[in-house]
């Protein structure tokens, strides 16, 4: 039965005509009680995800790509280990799933609702251990302590206040609308060009403090006045020379005016 | 013992002795009023010419010596003084010793009369000075010391005397390397997909050469510069983690969770994005930077501790490598 199904599978990808998105074949389909959240996961996973993953999550690298047919922007990496953590960060932020292979994935409305979500994380677990759900306690952190992390591991690409930035071939993302989890989460997995920082690294109570930090960051107090943007020296030193520049010479102008009278 | 003393008497002449009156030739109605000598502002002019004078050298010897506190400060103090008392010897010489007067005049035909004016307009400005020689032999001192001071820098171009000491940084075999708190990388514990800031043990941090960027690739996806083999034990890798272009700390690493579709492993500088090639031996993928990333090649020693197998392949940070050690002069 289950053969038979990705049979279809494969002809459906087959029919569909290159560049078509992944997103297309999304079906909703009310599960009968008592079909276990794992086989639902198992339904939706073949249906949105086996594609670029593999059949059963071992996935697809492009010597494979180059027996099978299809698409050759249909190439993932395998999810057996990736555990729970991985999942729901991927699906939760609308990384996942991904238009074309070798995107930088963006943050999106999820694609689909919290029960397959919660569905999809349970098979993709099932395939291996691999990392949990982390469960961060930012309100035990210490913001200052998560400061100093955040500027040794973070700030290079993501900017002390978490605006974001670039880095050639990626945009590392503003941390605006993280949440705690997904923060967690991120810093384990090392998601598209990311480090990844393992509990010697960081370690879970640092974390907390790295997560304080960053949602403090969301509204910094800025004693200054005027943020500009918090993006740093460039814009400050637009306003210095533009704004500060001008009212000087409109002052010197003023002076000399007064002088020749 | 006679020329010191003839060198002594026109010093003093120099100092002392005050112009007369040259015959200007058949007396001529003069067109600048004729007005008091004023000594006092040509001594002050003197001054403050010499003092200028006096200020570029101090900039020359200041630099000369390297070793000073605040060096970067004083020769900035030595230089604006001089050029301070410079503009201050103009202005009084512009206010209190020559009149100023503005001409307007066409010179589309020969005047003879008109350009003889002008010659006398000019040499009659300068009937108040009294000792010209001497203000032209200060202004002399104080142009020739501003124009040592403006070229002495040009110096710094080259190892004037000892290159080897430019070649030092806190790194020679055998020196292990501690993260920052001081504690020492072993080899064990350095894991794929991440990166350590490394800094030499018991050695100032400060030093431009002192830290280390330390990453771990596949040993088989490495393809090092030829003569550095054994220089990135088990697929450790180190480099100086200051950006040849601009000497910015090389803070970010990039490094695919999935290969095949992502960009490969990068180290990149946060100022001008310079992204340079772990695998390849720090070359340069992209950006400003004109020389690759320094590599300092490794060995595991005793309890598995990472320790340098020598000096760095090139020079460290956009300039010389020992510039902050205070030695080069």
């Amino acid at each position: 039965m289950r053969r038979a199904v990705l049979f279809g599978l494969a002809l459906l990808m087959l029919a569909l005509p290159a560049g078509t998105s992944a997103q297309e074949p999304k079906t909703s389909i009310e599960f009968p009680p008592g079909v276990p959240l794992v086989r639902q996961g198992f339904y939706l996973y073949s249906q949105n995800c086996a594609s670029c993953h593999g059949d059963r999550g071992e996935g697809v690298v492009p010597p494979d790509i180059q027996e099978a047919p299809g698409p050759s922007t249909a190439m993932g990496p395998a999810l057996a280990g990736v555990g729970a953590g991985a999942a729901d960060f991927y699906l939760r932020t609308g990384y996942m799933p991904l238009e074309k292979a070798g995107d930088q994935p963006t943050r999106n409305p999820n694609f689909f609702d919290d029960h397959e979500i919660d569905a999809l994380i349970a098979y993709v677990a099932s395939l291996g251990p691999g990392l949990p759900i982390p469960d961060p306690h930012p309100e035990n952190g210490d913001p200052s302590e998560g400061l100093a992390l955040f500027r040794e591991h973070c700030a290079g690409c993501h900017q002390i206040v978490a605006q974001g930035g670039y880095v050639t071939g990626a945009i590392p993302p503003p941390l605006g609308r993280s949440t705690p989890v997904q923060i967690a989460e991120a810093v384990r997995i090392g998601p598209f060009v990311m480090p990844r920082f393992s509990e010697k690294r960081i370690s879970d109570s640092e974390l907390d403090s790295l997560i304080a930090y960053v949602q403090y960051a969301k509204s910094p107090n800025d004693a200054g006045g005027w943020s500009i943007g918090h993006v740093g020296p460039v814009p400050e030193g637009m306003v210095t020379w533009f704004l500060a520049a001008t009212v000087l010479v409109g002052t010197c102008v003023l002076i000399g005016k007064r002088l020749r009278r | 013992m006679s020329r010191a003393r003839d060198w002594f008497v026109s010093a003093a002449v120099l100092v002392l002795g005050r112009g007369k009156k040259r015959p200007r030739g058949p007396e001529r109605e003069r067109i600048v009023p004729l007005e008091p000598p004023s000594p006092r502002a040509e001594l002050a002019v003197v001054g403050l010419l010499f003092a200028a004078a006096l200020f570029a050298v101090a900039f020359i010897v200041v630099y000369a010596l390297d070793r000073l506190p605040h060096q970067t400060q004083l020769l900035g103090v030595a230089l604006g003084l001089s050029l301070a008392c410079l503009a201050a010897a103009f202005i009084v010489v512009a206010k209190r010793l020559v009149p100023e007067e503005q001409l307007e005049e066409d010179y589309t035909v020969a005047h003879p009369a008109a350009s003889d004016e002008i010659a006398q307009l000019v040499d009659e400005s300068s009937d108040r000075l009294t000792r010209k020689r001497l203000i032209v032999v200060a202004a002399g001192a104080a142009g020739s010391a501003l124009g040592l001071a403006a070229i002495t820098p040009a110096l710094s171009l080259g190892p004037a005397l000892d290159p080897s000491v430019l070649r030092r940084t806190p790194w020679e075999a055998g020196r292990r390397l501690v993260d920052q708190r001081g504690r020492p990388l072993r080899a064990d514990d350095i894991e794929f997909k991440t990166f350590y800031t490394a800094f030499p043990e018991r050695a100032d941090r400060e030093e431009m050469g002192a830290p280390l960027v330390v990453v771990r690739l596949d040993p088989a996806a490495l393809a090092l510069p030829q003569g550095r083999d054994g220089w990135a034990p088990a697929g450790i890798l180190a480099y100086s983690k200051i950006c040849t272009h601009a000497g910015c700390a090389v803070a970010l690493f990039r490094t695919p969770l999935f290969p095949p579709a992502e960009p490969k492993p990068a180290l990149v500088c946060p100022c001008h994005y310079s992204t340079f090639d772990p695998a390849a031996g720090g070359a340069v993928l992209f950006g400003p930077a004109g020389r690759p990333l320094p590599q300092l090649p490794l060995r595991i020693g005793y309890g598995g501790v990472l320790e340098a197998a020598g000096n760095f392949s090139g020079p460290v940070g956009p300039a010389w490598w020992g510039v902050r050690m205070g030695e080069a002069t």
